[in-house]
């Protein structure tokens, strides 16, 4: 960048804010969203960095060189990796075989393996662990009781892998299917018309089109596998240590802060390079495939045979999936699971006592946390795409970076930057809250950026024009027009809210206490029916959330003027 | 009210080239008087449209000031400067009824429920969408869209109104329909106006003034007619209507006409050019329906002579392609029910009236 384009750049800067000065509530709204995530996000994150890098008050990389010198940390560093590798692999591949079938074919059953595809989505992270510990573990169905088996490794690598799989693939799936269903049918039918057979049209056209989508995948499914905290807290064990659990013991069980700390700037690092390389390299190369109108997909993609290939495939992972919850189910259930299998109330009877104030606290943090989320997400997106303003990029790249950061460093962050006054946060509902909040902003900017392209820019200049200013602009006519958008996002963020652990079980307390992280300590107890019956209890809040907001919207909005106009 | 471009320039980023800049709009100045309709012409990329948003305020010019009515609103937001503009996607809001579209503007002004009743229903009137304002968009036509449109920018008396190719989405018929609609209202309410397009069919129809335009800059202004019959340079004449361009030799350079010699013949063009000295070459513009066409009977002295390569029969008019001695020239005859049709490989007499042929410099590489 020469002194030229840095004079220019200062130029429009100036320019920019001169125009922001006319509309003091814009400059406002502004200031105070960099104020909030330079607070809640920064912060925090800074935090981090100069506790671990100061542990005597002075510059020290002494904290590093202790940890990276153990050789049980260096193993739970690559192990981490590993299973970030593998778990993207082996996701993405079901992501797509989900993805592509399901948009590619005509099979039959094809609400079910959706079904199967969007489960693990709104249960918490660990249900499979769960599942997995309830069929393979020690006392497991299958291992024990039909098998026999004494000692069957399901802990460590294998179970943590099959956990991370089934728990992630329908990220992949989400993205790939989102590919496949804009890129048509046109292309595949010009591939064919052109005398390609179905095989050649798939490698030639159809797979080089998704390569960004699968590329993009495998680096979300990266960040996820290594921010994930729950299964490999229930699957590792000692066998296999990763370096999101070891954040957590440091901090909890060796009571070492500033350890706590550099370990889990260590864990940012993978993940902020797949983010980095997602975001700056992958999501450039997103190819525009130029089409008016969406065409409908070709079922023509397979030959019979390959279709029932394909069915025979997603249906043994649907079958595998739909186990997990069925077994979940039935524990949630049984008297003792492996022993005693006779139904019983018991299990809630004993969740609804002890947890009650759990799931009150859940309900509370959830349901202030997303609404926030989704009307700053909606108003983070409008200015970033919309708005001209010194550091927009910088306001955006803040509020999606939280994205990339594992939960259990955000978790210590918080911890840190909260636990002194002013800025005596711990222990209360409102640093449950904002962490929430904020880290599930980027799910609000998401949907409110998609919401956006969907709208013709010239409807907000025609508000402008006659006379609206931006605040007024964004009431009257963005915000309505976002609504599905909005509440896309919204069920997102509660669903996320809900099902969150690695940051939050930094930031319980005796007061306020989350269902997911009792579920956590009550599998840890052995108490599987509980936790069992406590998971059910979170899903069927989850869909009976879910479903109201569905009835909402359909009783009171009819959005169907979004396909005619664009 | 008037409108006044003075020097206006705006540089934009480049998208393609990292650090590399386009001059969207290049010094232009121009002017709108009180009441009148001019439009901006030009190819797509030129800046009409940069132009048209740095006057609505959606666009800051990197130099040069805008003027409303001797105001400089330059530094206004857009909200602020009461202009209309009537969008090419229309832009009508989509969550709201069609009263409520044309509604908005008063409702940002604070007006009164009953006066915005009243007016909504006197606009709806006069655009003909009386009976239709409970109707939500997606229940209208493409045109009655562009009516709402309409309605809605103009119910604000806006001090200008901007238009940004609001006729292009509509089909050939309902588009000549709608552009004297257009232009009766703009001479009813005598709203000053500045109307974006490519459609030079469309500018020589509704402006009382054009201003063509291309790569950011002004190439001429003036009205319909003057810049049909004098285009300014070679690109205002290729751009407006279609030109055989033929070459001459400057013979005598009289005080209101020229002599030339063209292909041994020689021609008296009623023009002023200070530019053409004796012995120069210049460019005759000949416009395709001033050449006039006869079959060969014998070779008559006045006329040139070619043959016809190619005929294209387009119903009201006939097209020939005709080659005079290795130059191509295109020549559009009166109706064929009349004159009948020639046909290819004929050969042809011609002629043009020397008063409906313009002269410019010639320029080798066909800039000028």
């Amino acid at each position: 960048m020469g002194i030229q384009s840095v004079a220019r750049w200062w130029d429009q800067s100036v320019r920019d804010l001169r125009r922001l000065r006319d509309e003091p509530l814009l400059l406002v709204a502004i200031a105070a969203l960099f104020g909030l995530l330079l607070l809640f996000i920064l912060y925090p994150l800074a935090r981090v960095l100069t506790v671990s890098l100061f542990p005597d008050g002075a510059f020290s990389l002494r904290l590093y060189g202790q940890l990276l010198g153990s050789w049980f940390i260096r193993q739970a560093f690559l192990n981490s990796v590993a299973m970030g590798i593998l778990t993207a692999v082996g996701g993405t591949a079901i992501g797509f075989l989900f993805a592509f079938t399901l948009t590619r074919t005509d099979i039959p059953g094809k609400s079910l393996l959706t079904l199967a595809a969007i489960l693990p989505i709104i249960s918490p992270p660990f249900v499979s662990a769960l599942a997995i510990i309830l069929l393979f573990g020690n006392n497991g169905l299958i291992t024990r009781q039909l098998l026999g088996l004494q000692e069957f490794a399901i802990y460590g690598m294998r179970g943590l892998l099959l956990a991370q799989v089934l728990t992630f693939f329908p990220v992949a799936y989400l993205t790939l299917r989102g590919v496949l269903e804009s890129l048509g049918g046109s292309l595949e039918d010009a591939a064919m018309n052109l005398g390609a057979t179905r095989w050649k049209a798939f490698r030639r056209v159809t797979l080089p089109l998704c390569l960004p989508g699968i590329a993009s995948a495998l680096l979300v499914l990266f960040i996820e596998s290594i921010a994930d905290f729950g299964n490999p807290l229930i699957l590792g064990g000692s066998g296999f240590p990763v370096l999101s659990v070891q954040v957590y013991l440091q901090v909890t069980g060796m009571y070492d802060l500033p350890g706590g700390a550099a370990l889990a700037v260590i864990l940012l690092v993978p993940s902020v390079i797949a983010f980095l390389v997602q975001r700056y390299w992958v999501s450039r190369k997103r190819y525009v495939t130029v089409s008016g109108k969406p065409t409908r997909a070709v079922i023509r993609a397979a030959s019979p045979g390959v279709q029932w290939l394909l069915f025979a495939a997603c249906g043994a992972v649907a079958l595998f999936v739909l186990l997990f919850y069925a077994t979940i189910l039935v524990g949630a259930f049984s008297r003792a699971w492996g022993a005693d299998h006779t139904p019983t109330w018991r299990n809630f009877g004993y969740v609804l006592g002890v947890g009650a104030q759990a799931i009150q606290d859940t309900l509370i943090v959830a349901v202030t946390a997303s609404p926030l989320a989704g009307f700053l997400g909606m108003a983070i997106a409008f200015l970033a795409i919309r708005r001209r303003f010194p550091g927009r990029r910088a306001l955006e790249f803040i509020s999606i970076l939280n994205f990339a950061v594992p939960g259990t460093v955000i978790g210590i962050g918080y911890i840190l930057a909260f636990n002194q006054r002013p800025l005596l946060l711990t222990g209360t509902a409102t640093i449950l809250i904002a962490n929430f909040l904020f880290r599930y902003i980027p799910v609000g900017i998401q949907s409110g950026m998609a919401g956006l392209r969907q709208i013709d820019p010239a409807i907000e200049e025609a508000a402008t024009n006659l006379g609206a200013s931006t605040p007024v602009t964004f009431r009257r006519i963005t915000l309505p027009l976002l609504v599905p958008a909005f509440f896309s996002g919204l069920v997102f963020s509660f669903v996320r809210a809900m099902t969150a652990i690695s940051a939050a079980i930094f930031l319980v307390s005796a007061d306020w206490n989350l269902m997911t992280v009792q579920i956590l300590s009550q599998t840890e107890a052995g108490r599987l029916g509980a936790a069992a019956a406590f998971s059910v209890l979170l899903i069927l809040i989850i869909l009976a959330a879910i479903g109201t907001i569905r009835l909402i919207l359909g009783q009171f909005f009819e959005y169907r003027y979004q396909a005619t106009f664009g | 009210m008037s409108v006044v471009l003075e020097n206006v320039t705006k540089v934009f980023e480049d998208g393609q080239r990292p650090g590399g800049h386009v001059r969207a709009v290049d010094g232009v100045s121009l002017e709108v008087s009180d009441g009148e309709l001019v439009t901006l012409l030009g190819p797509s990329g030129c800046g009409k449209t940069t132009a048209l948003r740095i006057i609505a305020g959606f666009e800051t010019p990197t130099a040069g000031r805008v003027l409303i009515d001797g105001q400089d609103v330059s530094r206004l937001p857009p909200h602020a400067r009461n202009t209309a503009m009537v969008f090419q996607s229309y832009a009508i809001f989509p969550h709201l009824t069609v009263s409520q579209n044309v509604a908005f503007g008063l409702q940002m002004r604070g007006a009164s429920k009953d006066e915005i009743a009243s007016r909504v229903q006197a606009i709806l009137e006069l655009v003909g969408l009386a009976g239709l304002q409970h109707r939500s968009p997606e229940q209208l036509s493409g045109g009655q869209q562009q009516r709402v449109a309409l309605a809605r920018a103009i119910i604000t008396e806006p001090r200008v109104l901007l238009f940004d190719e609001p006729l292009s989405n509509l089909d050939a018929k309902l588009r000549e329909q709608m552009r004297g609609e257009v232009r009766k209202l703009q001479r009813r309410l005598a709203i000053t106006s500045l109307y974006v397009t490519h459609d030079q069919a469309e500018a020589m129809a509704l402006s009382d003034r054009i201003i063509v335009m291309n790569a950011g800059r002004v190439q001429q202004a003036g009205a319909p007619l003057e810049i049909y019959a004098r285009p300014a340079n070679r690109f205002v004449a290729d751009f407006i209507g279609r030109v055989n361009f033929l070459h001459g030799q400057v013979r005598e350079v009289g005080p209101d006409r020229i002599r030339l010699d063209v292909r041994g013949r020689s021609l008296e063009v009623p023009v002023q050019r200070a530019d053409l000295r004796v012995g120069a070459v210049a460019s005759l513009l000949v416009r395709p329906e001033t050449i006039r066409l006869a079959p060969v009977q014998g070779t008559g002295p006045g006329t040139f002579v070619g043959t016809v390569r190619r005929v294209t029969y387009l119903g009201p008019t006939a097209e020939y392609e005709i080659d005079w001695d290795g130059t191509p020239l295109l020549a559009v005859s009166g109706s064929p029910l009349e004159h009948g049709l020639l046909s290819e490989g004929a050969r042809v007499a011609f002629d043009f009236p020397a008063a409906t042929v313009h002269l410019l410099p010639h320029a080798p590489d066909g800039t000028g």
